[in-house]
């Protein structure tokens, strides 16, 4: 009777459990084939498939030296250092511009309100491919002149930042109690003090999603690093994008450093999990 | 414009009605407008030469991490200082005036950063597209004559509408069959089984494109198969295949659809799995004591319930796939006939020198994705409506 049922009392369903075993190895099993095979040295890498030295540990030559190899003469030590100097920046500061918005959107009333706001909703899915030429134009050398330095990419990232931003706290701003905002406002706060004091406190949470999200979506851009950074100043996605187009040289670079750029998006990840899936679905369900 | 001002709006009205010490028209304080804009003027000029600085003369700060750390504090705490400023100066002004502009003020630096990146450089691109080739002379609808007579651009029209008809379905489908298993299975179980198939979220395109080409990994014939598709495939007793190369059926832009798949079903899934457990209990229970299947209550009520998030969640992927590029960019290139848009805007800008077709081809892209905007529009609308 009760070997059936789950805790809860629900029935239990050989079905699922089956189905989402399956899924669960499926979508595992090729990052695992990278992590085993960046461990691998290359002459068994390029003998035999990862999978049997999953299955004779001791028959394989497993060593560390890609790492090694990767870091020091790929220089990926430095792409990896790039893309946390590139990334943090990029994340935090579009949180405090947009927090500002996000307020005047959620707790003011002003003329053109609407259309400012359906403003961000359309550049929310405009294609950043537009940026690209008339960036660098702008940035580069017959403009600024700062196109190759990470200041254009955190300029960029910023700006993409912004809309999804913006969005994402608004919403989570328009869930505040309006009570709190009108009582300080009584008690003579202007919308300075009450925005720092209160709303910025509150909307944490939403600044921790926001910024997850974003974070990922910085540390993981080809396109932007690859045109708005010079060579030493890139990071380590570009990198890893130029070890995947020498084919053959270098085969054993290439999961080492596969792996290397995996490691920290996916703590950051798994470390803010929790506000990753509060801002998913705060932010787009609610719309 | 005004037409359609949310509920909420009425707020501040009330507050302006309070009983104010000070007389509206009156309570200007010059010392507080001096103090902001001398303010503003000097944070700007410090932000701006800082952070030009940091482009110029990178040797000054030693090394990079300093520059990220210093860029970190000039970043927020200048935006602080920006926006005290900016709000003494707006606080200075007559009440009235002030209580309007405020609002402005707090917007302005963000929608200036939007501004910059993002719309004026549609406009520029549209112009752009009219222009030759390093846009220095109109050249009228020419970039579009030349686009359109061109095979490469209809095979990564083909292939652009290929993958739109097929990854954001099969997303959708496979994020709400895991959502419903791993709804029926226990706590713990239900936990690990997600982590498991959202972790691939945290994976660059270009990290995915590494894993996977190692699955589609071919050695001749003779050779042992380090690729796990071919161990798989000759196990069965088929020949090593090049899988990448294969365009019969467009076979290798569907392998490449399989990535972006499998990076995106643990996306769909988180959203559809809290869309699915919003469903109420009772409505599913009175199915069941009405004799319902576990399939009909599936169809008949989970998923009407759950509709806006599907459409969410497509909505999403779709407009993802429109501007496929990395991974098609890292493991083809657009070769074996798997050119999508994004990546031959990429070979017509950089590689070929064409800005103005490039611009063209980005401008088409932004025709295609404005009946998802105007949709979006419009499904913003009704749910702040209806907030």
């Amino acid at each position: 009777m009760n070997a059936g049922k789950l805790k809860d009392g629900r029935r239990r369903s050989p079905f699922s459990i089956a189905v989402m075993t399956v899924l669960a190895v499926l979508w595992t099993v090729p990052t695992l084939g990278l992590l085993v095979t960046s461990f691998r040295s290359r002459d068994d890498a390029a003998s035999s498939g990862w999978w049997t030295a999953v299955i004779n540990p001791f028959g394989t030559g497993w060593t560390s030296e890609n790492y090694v190899n990767v870091l020091e003469g790929a220089d990926m030590s430095s792409g990896l250092l790039n893309s946390l100097v590139v990334a943090i920046p990029a994340t935090i500061i579009p949180i405090m511009f947009a927090s500002f918005a996000a307020y005047a959107f959620t707790f003011m009333t002003f003329p053109l309100k609407d259309l400012l706001f359906i403003t961000i909703v359309i550049v929310l899915v405009i294609p950043i491919q537009v940026a690209f030429a008339p960036m660098l134009d702008l940035l580069g050398p017959n403009g600024l002149g700062i196109s190759g330095q990470f200041i254009a990419v955190w300029l960029l990232h910023t700006g993409f930042g912004m809309p999804l931003a913006i969005y994402t706290l608004r919403n989570y701003m328009s869930t505040l109690p309006l009570s709190v905002v009108e009582s300080a406002k009584v008690d003579g706060c202007t919308h300075y003090q009450t925005f720092w004091r209160l709303v910025a406190p509150m909307a944490l949470p939403a600044m921790a999603a926001f910024a997850t999200l974003q974070f990922l979506w910085v540390w993981n851009d080809l396109l932007i690093a690859k045109l708005f950074l010079t060579q030493g100043n890139t990071t380590i996605i570009v990198q890893l994008q130029q070890l995947l187009g020498t084919q053959g040289q270098g085969a054993e670079f290439l999961t080492a450093g596969a792996f290397l750029s995996i490691i920290v998006p996916m703590a950051v990840f798994l470390f803010l999990q929790r506000y990753f899936v509060r801002g998913l679905t705060s932010g787009a369900v609610k719309g | 414009m005004s037409t359609t001002a949310p509920p909420e709006v009425d707020e501040p009205t009330v507050d302006s009605s309070e009983p104010s010490p000070q007389d509206p028209a009156a309570g200007t304080q010059p010392v507080k407008i001096a103090i902001g804009v001398v303010g503003m003027v000097l944070t700007m000029w410090l932000m701006a030469n800082s952070f030009l600085a940091f482009a110029y003369y990178p040797q000054w700060f030693g090394n990079r991490i300093f520059i990220g750390l210093l860029a970190l504090v000039v970043g927020v705490g200048g935006a602080a200082v920006l926006f005290f400023f900016l709000n003494q100066f707006v606080e200075g002004l007559p009440r009235r005036l002030s209580e309007g502009l405020i609002p402005y003020a707090f917007l302005l630096p963000g929608f200036s950063l939007v501004v910059l990146v993002l719309i004026y450089p549609t406009i520029q691109t549209i112009h752009y597209s009219f222009a030759n080739a390093n846009s220095t002379e109109y050249v009228g609808l020419e970039n579009y004559r030349t686009i359109f007579g061109d095979d490469q651009f209809w095979l990564a029209i083909t292939n652009n509408v290929l993958w739109i008809m097929v990854v954001p379905a099969i997303t959708v489908a496979f994020g709400v069959v895991v959502a419903v298993l791993a709804d029926k299975l226990s706590a713990t179980g239900e936990k690990a089984a997600k982590g498991f198939i959202f972790l691939p979220m945290a994976i660059s395109f270009v990290g995915a494109s590494a894993i996977w080409g190692l699955v589609y990994a071919f050695n001749p014939a003779g050779q042992a198969q380090t690729g796990l598709l071919n161990a798989v495939f000759t196990a069965l007793g088929g020949e090593p295949q090049a899988w990448l190369n294969i365009s019969t059926g467009r076979l290798n832009s569907l392998l490449l659809m399989v990535i972006l798949i499998w990076l995106q079903v643990g996306f769909a899934m988180i959203l559809l799995s809290s869309a699915i457990k919003g469903v109420p209990e009772d409505t599913v229970e009175a199915a069941r004591i009405d004799g319902a299947s576990e399939v009909q209550i599936f169809w008949r009520v989970t998923v009407p319930q759950i509709k806006t998030t599907i459409i969410t969640v497509f909505i999403t992927v779709l407009i993802l796939v429109m501007k496929v590029f990395d991974i098609v960019y890292v493991l083809t290139n657009g070769r074996f006939r798997t050119e999508v848009i994004a990546n031959l805007f990429f070979k017509e800008i950089f590689a070929n020198g064409q800005a103005g077709q490039a611009a063209a081809i980005v401008v088409i892209l932004l025709v295609a994705i404005i009946p998802i905007l105007i949709y979006q529009v419009k499904s913003f609308r009704e749910q702040d409506l209806a907030r």
